[in-house]
């Protein structure tokens, strides 16, 4: 079965942004979607409102580090404001013991895969590369070099083909990435290899200055079926359609029928990182369309109307959120930078003769400013 | 002469090469609209418009492959490469086909492109945003490899490498882009020193310190603190270090007869080595003292917090100077 919903170019180019598939609507009104609708059949009133739980939480963490690297605890934070749904949505349809490879944006990755107050700040202040060790919560750690991730996906599958469990790999990227070789010889490999991995492309729109245009003429979802692999265009700003077809695209590779590729359509609400100046290259009306879009209002708005959006609930969230914020804002503040010598940690597994002396000559170095250091 | 940043400077840079020759193209991630997220190629979208300043996909080895085409239909790209770390998506096209094209068809194909690339550390960025990775290039034959250190090298040198007919790879220390200096905008590149003459920043004669780029401040500074200790040192700033000015590089130790060299770069097998090997062969006779390298760590780059340990700084320039001086210093006593 093919699940691609768009293969035609649009009138509107990749900037069609309504060309998707879709459960709820912006004011969040459960609509139909014959190709969704199955995968979402179980989902109750406690499950959409742990989405909307975690989709709350992760905007906390994301408001929480902008604040704190404008406060100078860290040195850069990549806001994910506005795709909180189309982390969210894909990432709790994985399970626990499927590996997934996320980009630097992917807090919520991380977040719902298990990383701790330390882990969302640590790296960003530049006192670790890495803080988790990817294997206790099956996560990759966040990539910086766009798109090279996709490849590591891919592998990860083979090697799970190889070992015959019906676990997934999934590579999250954006559309910028997409243009990358990396990211075409990922589906290459997928397809050939018919590996059980699961591509999510973050069509935010941009890639820093760069609209998505300039990346495809076509919408991104459209090129996997030229590699052999179903894709689906949903709306990214829909947790339950990502929910849904991410649900769709696992079960296809656990049953063994190889990758499949979702395009979660969204928006970068703020800019690309706390470096970016994005009035220099996109207009506010643009911004505010998008505002209406929100995707943790839309989910509300369907609680409410079922009535299942009470007061204990809201301060429920409210009171994790402001825990969890908090917890995040201690991580940075007491963070406490590494000795000098840690600089030549770990660059090996084994002992490194050229390094052990570098480390020795390096040791003694730093012996020559001690009684100065104990002196202040 | 104006006073300007490097940032302008080689903004300036490209803008005069632009309106001098409408073969010059400038393409890369971002350049367009938002200027580079460094902003050199500001306001050239607006003057030049989109036929010659080129906001590419997101795809380096896309953008290095492409430039080689345009290069080959006679056009001379200058490729903006975001960060120093991002440079190896297009590795391929530099050293495969950049670097070889004029030589595999004996001289009939020029490539006449600048790979400018904003490099190395010191500004407390993130992971792959401080590397440096000018070794890889200067042992691929076929590239020049200029690092320049201040506006007005780095604007005649941008200005020399688009105009030369060969592909040179040109490293941009970031921390120095907000440094000012004198520039003289209207300087004839005719009557420039030719493109990598070495040039001694500060003379001495105790002491001979080669370096480049983003070192080159720290070594003025290292020359300065070793003048109280008694230390008269001789800062040479190589400008190119593919192929390096051997000329003024061996009058200056022939005359000092000790050599430190620093750079930011990990230490095995990198320019230093090269440096050493070269000056060794050329000025054995005249050394009093084993040249010295005061370099980065071999180790990837480490996060920003502990980047101060990584960088050579100033006392550890002077560590080495007391070493080739023979005076007590960190190894005392520690290696033999
Ligand atoms: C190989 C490489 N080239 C360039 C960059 C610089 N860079 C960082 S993020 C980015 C834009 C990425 O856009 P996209 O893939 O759409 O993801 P988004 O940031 O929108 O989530 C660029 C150009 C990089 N990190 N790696």
């Amino acid at each position: 079965m093919t699940m691609t919903h768009t293969l035609t170019p649009p009138a509107d180019l990749a900037t069609d942004i309504e060309d998707v598939a879709r459960l709820l609507t912006p004011d969040g009104e459960r609509v139909a979607d014959p190709e969704l609708d199955r995968w979402v059949a179980d989902v109750d009133a406690a499950t959409l409102r742990g989405l909307y739980r975690d989709m709350v939480l992760l905007r906390r963490i994301d408001t929480e580090g902008v604040a704190l690297q404008r406060q100078g605890q860290l040195g850069l934070w990549p806001p994910c404001q506005g795709q909180e749904a189309t982390q969210i949505g894909t990432v709790r349809a994985m399970r626990a013991d499927d590996f997934a490879f996320p980009s630097y944006r992917e807090t919520g990755v991380v977040y719902a895969r298990g990383g701790k107050p330390a882990d969302f700040v640590l790296a960003w202040r530049g006192e670790e590369h890495s803080t988790y060790n990817p294997y206790d919560i099956n996560t990759a750690t966040q990539q910086i070099i766009i798109g090279a991730q996709a490849l590591h996906a891919v592998g990860y599958a083979m090697g799970v083909q190889r070992d015959g469990t019906d676990q997934v790999s999934v590579a999250y990227f954006g559309d910028g990435a997409s243009s990358q070789g990396d990211v075409n010889e990922a589906m290459v490999f997928a397809s050939s290899f018919r590996a059980p991995v699961v591509f999510v492309c973050t069509n935010n729109q941009w890639a820093i200055s760069e609209p998505v245009t300039v990346q495809a003429k076509f919408p991104i979802a459209g090129r996997a079926p030229g590699f052999g692999i179903p894709s689906m265009r949903v709306d990214g700003n829909d947790v339950l359609a990502c929910f849904a077809a991410m649900r769709w695209a696992l079960d296809n590779a656990r049953r063994g029928n190889g990758p499949a590729f979702i395009e979660a359509v969204t928006y970068r609400m703020g800019p690309h990182t706390t470096s970016d100046d994005p009035t220099r290259y996109r207009d506010k009306e643009e911004v505010e369309k998008w505002r209406r879009r929100d995707p943790i209002a839309r989910v509300e708005a369907l609680l409410r109307s079922r009535g299942e959006f009470d007061g204990a609930f809201v301060a429920s969230v409210e009171a994790d959120a402001d825990a969890l914020a908090a917890s995040v804002r201690e991580a940075a503040m007491t963070a406490r930078t590494r000795d000098p010598l840690t600089v030549l940690d770990n660059v090996y597994a084994e002992p490194h003769s050229g390094l052990a002396e570098q480390r020795e000559r390096f040791g003694a170095y730093l012996d020559g400013f001690a009684p100065a250091a104990e002196g202040v | 002469m104006t006073q300007l940043t490097m940032a302008k400077a080689i903004n300036e840079g490209l803008r005069r090469a632009m309106a001098d020759d409408d073969k010059v193209l400038v393409m890369g991630e971002d350049i367009g609209k938002l200027g580079g997220v460094f902003r050199i190629t500001d306001g050239l979208l607006d003057q030049f418009g989109a036929q010659r300043v080129i906001d590419t996909p997101l795809a380096e080895a896309g953008i290095m492959g492409t430039a080689v085409g345009l290069a080959f239909r006679g056009y001379r790209p200058v490729v903006e490469i975001q960060f120093d770390g991002f440079v190896y998506p297009a590795f391929d096209q530099i050293v495969c086909q950049v670097a070889k094209l004029h030589y595999r068809t004996r001289g009939n194909v020029k490539m006449p492109i600048t790979i400018r690339i904003p490099w190395a550390g010191g500004v407390g960025a993130a992971e792959h945003h401080s590397e440096s990775p000018e070794a890889y290039f200067v042992h691929t034959s076929g590239l020049r490899v200029i690092a320049v250190s201040n506006p007005q090298d780095a604007y005649v040198m941008l200005r020399q490498a688009i105009a030369s007919d060969d592909p040179v790879v040109y490293f941009e220390p970031k921390r120095l882009y907000h440094a000012k200096g004198e520039v003289d905008l209207d300087v004839q590149l005719a009557d420039a020193p030719p493109m990598g003459l070495a040039r001694v920043a500060r003379e001495g004669s105790d002491v001979t310190l080669l370096t480049y780029g983003s070192q080159v401040l720290t070594a003025l500074d290292a020359a300065t603190a070793a003048e109280d200790d008694g230390v008269s040192i001789e800062v040479i700033d190589l400008r190119s270090i593919s192929p390096v000015d051997y000329r003024t590089v061996t009058a200056s130790v022939r005359k000092t007869g000790r050599v430190v060299v620093t750079h930011e770069a990990a230490r095995e097998a990198g320019v230093g080595a090269e440096l050493i090997a070269s000056v060794t062969e050329r000025c054995f006779n005249y050394l009093e003292a084993a040249p010295q390298r005061v370099t980065g760590h071999d180790i990837p780059y480490p996060p920003a917090k502990l980047e101060k340990h990584h960088l050579p700084d100033l006392d550890r320039i002077l560590d080495a100077v007391d070493r080739v001086m023979d005076r007590p210093n960190s190894l005392s006593g520690v290696l033999d």
